[in-house]
This record gives structure tokens, C-alpha cells and sequence, in this order.
């Protein structure tokens, strides 16, 4: 499978991949680590008729301690993010994930940007950055501007980002709250999730439950009003509209984000040195 | 780009696949195309000394950049690197199908990670399929190949 013939534009600064959107419009992807997009491409289910390689563009790939946020350029890769000492120490939970994405291949070229910008619901890092109450920093033909990692997601594979805009940065805010677990269940390793969780703190993100990553706010909810980690997790599915597909039903994900919310929050407490109730 | 040490230039279409391009532009048949899909690592490359799918990255992303694939990975006399010899050693082959892409991978895992647990190699070749599923001789060939490569650190550099 090759995918179907597209014009390939390297570009050597933002300002040129910018240019370039501007100038195709809808008829332009970008292209980072390429690992979502690339099979796409290959099964026909994308067809840009330009591909701007930001791939030279290593100034967007640094991850670094601001004060009170960690800021991590957008392709930044899962293989750095992975090995990064200064998110090991101060978002562990982002850089445990991104050692759970794909497999050691895929890790060394797909981008947290590549992975954000491209949004899809299965993906592992969109939940993590919505639990990790991020901030997403788009460059514009105007300029920048910063989106709530909660207001990013609109759909799958559709974003708040605007054709024209380039994902730069990612905000994450420290200190995190106390407590995190990641969780997913696959068939192989290289596999999507058929359901996932982030959690961090009080904030908990379902992979995979609905069209876009999505807040667990019934299981937030009853874990402000101090329930169990067991009965909260009990929430999970509200409010969820998972899909049916070769992999699952419904009713079976519903099933796997309950049991997995409770094993995240119970990790969670234990990280955190909170005596898990016992339940 | 450089394959193997090689300068290897040509014009192909900007949608060629780096998996093409090493098998059908720089005659390098090791590299196998397996799933297509970047779940088999089949046809796992060196891109820049890390492992990569190459079927999933297009040529012109590679464009300036050093690719190594099964054939580079001998010495100038045809002594077989490390890895490759553990993987003949311990019969960590059944058809073949994967073992450019396995050793490939467990170049780049040793690497990363020179003296890997059982689970870390494990885990380390999770990008991998073997359809014969021969994995119990892949893993023990790369221990083996770790083993080698410490008592012989000048292996290490290639």
C-alpha cells in the first residue's frame, strides 16, 4: 500500500510550514512523526494533496522547566518524553504513557504534538494531557494563542486547531497533584486501546469512551465528595458513548472503564501515600 | 541519504515509502515487507541509529539522514555483528521472515539498553511479530548477543 500521490514540502522554519498552510488550506496536512498520519495516507482514509514535513524543525522539540508549568515543544518525541528526567520527576505520569505508546519503533518518531493535533479518541496521550489539565499553544497567521486541553478535542479526528494553525507547545501545569496511574487494555502491545485511564489527583481521562478523550466527571465527582475509589470508579461509563467495533462492544468497554478506573485510582492513592480504603 | 555508509541518491515520487526505496531504488532486499500496517516490524530499519518502521516513513523523510538496514550491519570482512551471531548461535530463527527486523530491533534496544532483563528484551522487541512465534530463542539470542557485546565493547560501536 502506497499512499495516494501527494506534492512533499520540507520546511526549514514555523514561519515557511505556516506559509505553506496558509497557502493550501484544507488540501495540507502537517506531517511530524507521521505514525498516525502515514497509514491513514496508506488506506486512503487521508489524501492531502500537500504534506508539510515539519520534521527538520528540532526547535520545536525540548522539554523544559518554566516555574509553574512544564513546557514541551510539539514534536517532542514519546521516545524523549519517555526518558525525560525532568518529567520522571515532575510529570510522571506523562512520561510513564508515553513509554506505553505503540512499541519502541513507533516511539522514536511519533510526536506528543503529531499525537494531540491528530485526535483520535483511542490514542494514549490525548486522555493524559486532559487529565493533566495541559494547555495546548497553536501558532497562527495572527499569532499565538493558548487552548484548554479541554476545550481542544471537538471530535474525531477534529480539533480546535484551524488549518491554518501549527500545534507548538504543551503547558503542564506543576505542581501535578498528588497521585497518578495510567492505565489501558490491549489485545497485542502495539495495539490501541480498547479502553484507557489517566488519572492524576482528582482528574481522571478515559481513553477510547467516546468520540473524543473525555473528563470522567461522574467519577471526579464522587471522589471530591470523598467515595471510595472503588465506588467511585463505579461512575466510570457515565455520560459515555463508546463505539462498537471488531474489538468490543458498548457494554463491554463500559465494563473495562470501570475496572480500570478502580485499578488507576487505587495505584493513584497508593502513589500518592494515602491509605487505600479498603473497600 | 546514506545507506550502509553508502551515499544512495535518486529522484523517486514524493510518496515513495522508505521501504521501496531500500528494496527497489538501493537493491536491499533484507528489508521485508510484512503487514504494511507498522504493527510487524518486518521491515525494521536504523533511521539515524534507532530502530523505525520504514514502511511508515516516506523516503524524502529520510532525505540527509543515515539508514542502516540488514545488509550494513557486517564488518568490512563479512564478520557478522554481534547480534547477528547470537541470533545463529542460539537458532533464533525459525522461516526467517522477521530476522532482518528482530536484529534490527535488538540492535537498537542494546543501544539503548546494553545489559537488558529477560522482560526488558521482552518488552524492548514488543514491536515485533514472529509468526512461527520462535520468541523464546529471539530473547535468548539477544541475553547471548548483550553478553558478547560486554565482553567485547569495540562491538559495540558498530
Amino acid at each position: 500500500m502506497i499512499p495516494a500521490p501527494l506534492r512533499y514540502q520540507r520546511v526549514s522554519s514555523v514561519d515557511e510550514a505556516l506559509a505553506l498552510a496558509a497557502e493550501h488550506g484544507e488540501d495540507a496536512k502537517f506531517l511530524a512523526g507521521g505514525h498516525s498520519l502515514l497509514p491513514l495516507m496508506k488506506l486512503r482514509l487521508a489524501q492531502p494533496e500537500v504534506l508539510i514535513d515539519l520534521g527538520p524543525l528540532r526547535e520545536l522539540s525540548y522539554i523544559q522547566d518554566a516555574g509553574r508549568h512544564i513546557a514541551i515543544g510539539a514534536l517532542t518525541r514519546h521516545y524523549d518524553l519517555e526518558h525525560s528526567a525532568l518529567l520522571a520527576r515532575a510529570v510522571p505520569l506523562l512520561a510513564h504513557a508515553a513509554g506505553q505508546v505503540g512499541d519502541p519503533q513507533i516511539r522514536h518518531r511519533g510526536t506528543l504534538g503529531g499525537s494531540l493535533a491528530h485526535g483520535d479518541p483511542a490514542s494514549d496521550l490525548p486522555a493524559v494531557v486532559l487529565a493533566l489539565d495541559a494547555t495546548l499553544v497553536a501558532r497562527g497567521p495572527s499569532g499565538e494563542r493558548e487552548i484548554a486541553a479541554t476545550d481542544f478535542f471537538h471530535g474525531l479526528f477534529e480539533t480546535a486547531l484551524e488549518p491554518d494553525e501549527l500545534l507548538v507547545e504543551v503547558r503542564v501545569p506543576t505542581p501535578a497533584a498528588a497521585g497518578w496511574s495510567f492505565q489501558k487494555f490491549t489485545k497485542r502491545a502495539i495495539d490501541w486501546a480498547i479502553v484507557g485511564v489517566a488519572v492524576q489527583g482528582g482528574a481522571v481521562a478515559l481513553v477510547n469512551m467516546a468520540s473524543t478523550p473525555v473528563r470522567a466527571v461522574a467519577v471526579e465527582r464522587a471522589l471530591a465528595g470523598g467515595a471510595s475509589p472503588r465506588d467511585a470508579a463505579a461512575q466510570a461509563a457515565r455520560g459515555t458513548s463508546p463505539v462498537e467495533d471488531i474489538n468490543a462492544t458498548p457494554a463491554y468497554r463500559e465494563h473495562l472503564a470501570r475496572v480500570l478506573t478502580g485499578r488507576a485510582l487505587e495505584e493513584a492513592a497508593g502513589r500518592a501515600g494515602l491509605r487505600t480504603p479498603h473497600v | 541519504m546514506t545507506v550502509n555508509g553508502a551515499d544512495v541518491a535518486a529522484d523517486v515520487e514524493d510518496r515513495t515509502l522508505l521501504v521501496h526505496f531500500l528494496r527497489e531504488v538501493a537493491g536491499l532486499t533484507a528489508t521485508n515487507v510484512g503487514c504494511d500496517t507498522t504493527s510487524c516490524g518486518a521491515c525494521t530499519v536504523l533511521l539515524d541509529g534507532e530502530s523505525v518502521k520504514s514502511c511508515t516513513v516516506l523516503a524524502a523523510q529520510a532525505d540527509g539522514h543515515d539508514v542502516v538496514t540488514a545488509e550494513g550491519l557486517a564488518g568490512p570482512d563479512g564478520e557478522l555483528h554481534p547480534v547477528q551471531r547470537a541470533f545463529r548461535a542460539e537458532h533464533g530463527l525459525q522461516c526467517g521472515f522477521c530476522t532482518p527486523g528482530m536484529v534490527l530491533a535488538a540492535v537498537s534496544l542494546l543501544r539503548e539498553n546494553p545489559q537488558p532483563t529477560e522482560e526488558q528484551v521482552r518488552t524492548g522487541l514488543e514491536g515485533n511479530l514472529c509468526r512461527c512465534t520462535g520468541y523464546h530463542n529471539i530473547v535468548r539470542a539477544v541475553l547471548t548477543a548483550a553478553k558478547d557485546m560486554a565482553a567485547e565493547p569495540a562491538e559495540v560501536a558498530r
